[in-house]
């Protein structure tokens, strides 16, 4: 496969990312509507609210950082769809496989981070005085968060001996037997729990929660850098459901099995989240602390040994 | 520079500050707003003016719209995606939360609060305002990003309803700010708020939504009418 | 109750005094007293609550009156304190080392009446109104409609209408004016 027809399927599958992440969003708006007996947004509400954005006139500028915190957050959801593989065709030169290589994992690990830290950089010079105190809590969170994550991935990438995501998957194929779900149900369970905060859903969404000391550190942001950020954050959402679906639910072998694996992934921190009410900081980095914790040290000792 | 200098002038610049609280008793302005000389640490002297080095001061600029099928189009996305700054001003706010409720549900019309005039497009300014309000309405205003539409609710904004002669509420929401749509009552239903985004809606897709640029056109005389009710104005003339 | 205000009376030149409930009596003493009434009341009789404190424009006299309104929480009594002032350049003297929350009264009264309490801390600053230049809004000769007209745009057309007449006229036209409603009317 020549590199052109490369970046035009990665260019492509970028398009069907971002999309598919709208639609998400909107379905996520609508299942909260019905769970309280509304009718909802349409569900084209995401692309008018970015057209929307970028179409706003007037812009305001706080400095150089100010315009890099949403484009860092943008090459962090970008970044973790460029190094991913999303659909397993068997060969990793594959169409959909972008630009995996041996030991992505440890790249995405770091993307999953770059995106808050574009944050944080940004929001600090966006003259919002409680703009610190929303990033503090967000990393204290994503630091809660990324700890049983990364013992997890650990244990799945000692159970088969590579940091490859698309080995991984490959190890994956012939069986839902074979999938970590069953064979590594430790690194599984504590992804499954860990998941709800990375996906940022209630009980975890006090960070980007409008009206917790107003919006947080996106306060300031208006236009088309909230525009960058939406898209980002769908970018992210679906990139976070299709890693969680190549680690354990045993990847994808085309795009309506990743459209409905993921959707699945996604809903269930959605349903999570309309279940349980807000968890305070303290709250939620205690609960990332306790179970999921406990679990990934069980699946790194599995696998030790 | 020695040390007795530097105490000298540190002592000058303390008994000029002195003069400037004193002054500044008379003037509205906090003495920390005044605009005065201080020491830096370094001994050298700066010049400054808290209110204007912190926020713009230019004055706003009429923004062109784009031509033909292009602003068609925006604006019909503009007028499906109605973000409303979720500021109360005054008893007509109460008639907003049922507004996210099943009963009413108004973000099956694309309407949504934002907490932040940075992100929002629309304000509705929900009954009658006092002049200590209106002073938080217009910095408020003028820090949403353009086009920016205004819903003017209750008769309070439309001649000063059960207030007319009161000496803290204003009568005429115009004259102050743009307004787009004004929904009669005291207070109107919900029903006649939903009728007054459509309202709001229809203005936009015929392209008549350019009240931002109505208000950078006469900011002069907007100004002076602002002036003339506000008494302590102790910020920049516009900031954004 | 009548027994702890007679005691008090001649202490303190207590001279218009009125029972309006078994649990509630006004009494009004010279200005000079009435900080001491307060405060007796409030360390030696019980009163320790502050409920209010307001002021009346009596414009024919040329005087405010003042209204000290105190709790007993014990027995479950009221006490109103009343005073009357000079209302040209009226000053009274400053209860704020009582209860904190007289600091906020007291600076209600100076911007709504422009009665001064030397002393009280805060008093100088805005309480409700921002900017205010006109001579203080609550007294009785600021005439609230005539400002209004002068400063805030009244929209022109504007009409009053009495209500009962207007919705008579607009819902029943043709009904007749019976003797009864005539006698309502009146």
């Amino acid at each position: 496969m020549t590199i052109y027809a490369k970046l035009g399927y990665t260019l492509l599958g970028l398009l069907i990312v971002l999309n598919w992440g709208f639609l998400m969003g909107a379905t996520f708006r609508k299942i909260g509507a019905r769970v309280a007996g509304r009718y909802g947004i349409p569900f084209y509400q995401p692309w008018l609210n970015l057209l929307k954005n970028i179409s706003t006139r007037t812009t305001i500028t706080h400095g150089v950082m100010y315009y890099i915190g949403p484009v860092f957050r943008l090459t962090g959801g970008i970044g973790l769809f460029l190094f991913m593989p999303m659909v397993f065709t068997g060969t990793v030169d594959g169409p959909w496989t972008n630009f995996s290589f041996e030991g992505d994992l440890i790249l995405i690990l770091y993307f999953q981070v770059f995106g808050m830290l574009g944050m944080a950089l940004g929001a600090g010079q966006g003259g919002h005085p409680y703009s610190a105190m929303g990033i503090a809590r967000g990393l204290a969170q994503h630091a809660a968060v990324e700890l049983p994550l990364t013992l997890a991935f650990i244990s799945i990438a000692i159970q088969f001996d590579t940091f490859s995501v698309y080995k991984i998957v490959a190890a994956q194929q012939g069986g839902i037997e074979n999938w970590v779900l069953f064979t590594n149900p430790f690194a599984a369970a504590t992804i499954i729990l860990a998941m709800l905060g990375a996906m940022g859903h209630s009980p975890f969404n006090l960070v980007k929660a409008p009206n917790e000391i107003l919006i947080g550190p996106a306060t300031e942001f208006e236009g088309t850098y909230l525009g960058f950020m939406q898209s980002a954050g769908s970018i992210l959402h679906v990139m976070e459901a299709v890693l969680f679906m190549n680690l354990v639910f045993g990847g994808a072998s085309n795009w309506i099995e990743l459209i409905v694996k993921t959707f699945l992934i996604y809903f269930w921190s959605v349903f999570v989240g309309m279940v349980f009410p807000r968890f305070k900081i303290e709250q939620s980095v205690t609960w990332f602390f306790k179970v999921p914790l406990l679990l990934g040290f069980l699946a790194i000792i599995i696998y030790s040994f | 520079m020695s040390e007795k200098d530097m105490n000298d002038k540190v002592n000058e610049m303390l008994q000029r500050s002195e003069a400037n609280v004193k002054k500044a008793e008379k003037s509205f302005i906090h003495p920390e707003d005044e605009e005065r000389e201080v020491v830096a640490p370094d001994g050298s002297i700066i010049k400054v003016n808290p209110i204007y080095d912190y926020f713009s001061g230019e004055k706003p600029k009429e923004e062109k719209p784009c031509s033909g099928i292009i602003e068609k189009f925006l604006n019909w996305a503009r007028a499906e995606s109605i973000w409303v700054l979720g500021f109360g001003t005054g008893c007509g706010s109460i008639e907003i939360p049922p507004l996210v409720t099943p009963r009413f549900d108004m973000f099956r019309f694309g309407v949504q609060m934002r907490p932040t005039p940075r992100q929002s497009n629309a304000f509705i300014i929900s009954g009658y305002l006092s002049v200590k309000t209106l002073k938080r309405v217009i910095r408020t205003y003028e820090q949403m990003p353009s086009p920016k539409y205004i819903l003017a609710l209750g008769s309070c904004t439309i001649n000063g309803g059960m207030y007319y002669d009161s000496y803290s509420t204003i009568n005429r929401l115009d004259k102050y700010i743009p307004v787009d749509v004004y929904i009669a009552g005291c207070m109107p239903r919900p029903e006649a708020l939903l009728a007054g985004f459509t309202k709001l809606k229809e203005l936009i897709k015929e392209g008549k939504g350019e009240k931002a640029n109505e208000y950078a056109r006469n900011f002069d005389e907007y100004k002076a009418n602002q002036k003339k009710i506000i008494k302590d104005w102790n910020m920049p003339d516009y900031n954004w | 109750m009548k027994d702890l205000i007679e005691k008090l009376t001649e202490d303190f030149k207590i001279s218009d005094v009125v029972y309006q409930r078994p649990d509630l009596a006004f009494v009004t003493v010279p200005k000079g007293v009435a900080i001491s009434l307060v405060t007796e009341l409030r360390d030696f009789e019980g009163f320790s609550h502050f409920v209010m404190m307001s002021c009346v424009d009596w414009i024919e006299e040329g005087k405010f009156q003042l209204l000290y309104l105190l709790h007993n929480p014990k027995t479950k009594t009221d006490v109103g304190v009343k005073t009357f002032i000079d209302r040209e350049n009226a000053e009274m003297a400053s209860a704020h080392h009582l209860w904190k929350q007289v600091w906020t009264y007291q600076r209600e009264l100076k911007e709504a009446f422009g009665i001064d309490f030397p002393g009280s801390p805060r008093v100088d600053e805005n309480f409700v109104v921002e900017g205010w230049t006109e001579m203080p809004h609550m007294r009785r000769d600021f005439n609230t409609k005539e400002y209004s007209q002068n400063t805030y745009f009244p929209r022109p057309g504007r009409e009053t209408n009495d209500p009962a007449e207007y919705m008579r006229k607009k819902l029943y036209p043709n009904e007749p004016i019976t003797a009864k409603k005539q006698d309502n009317d009146k």
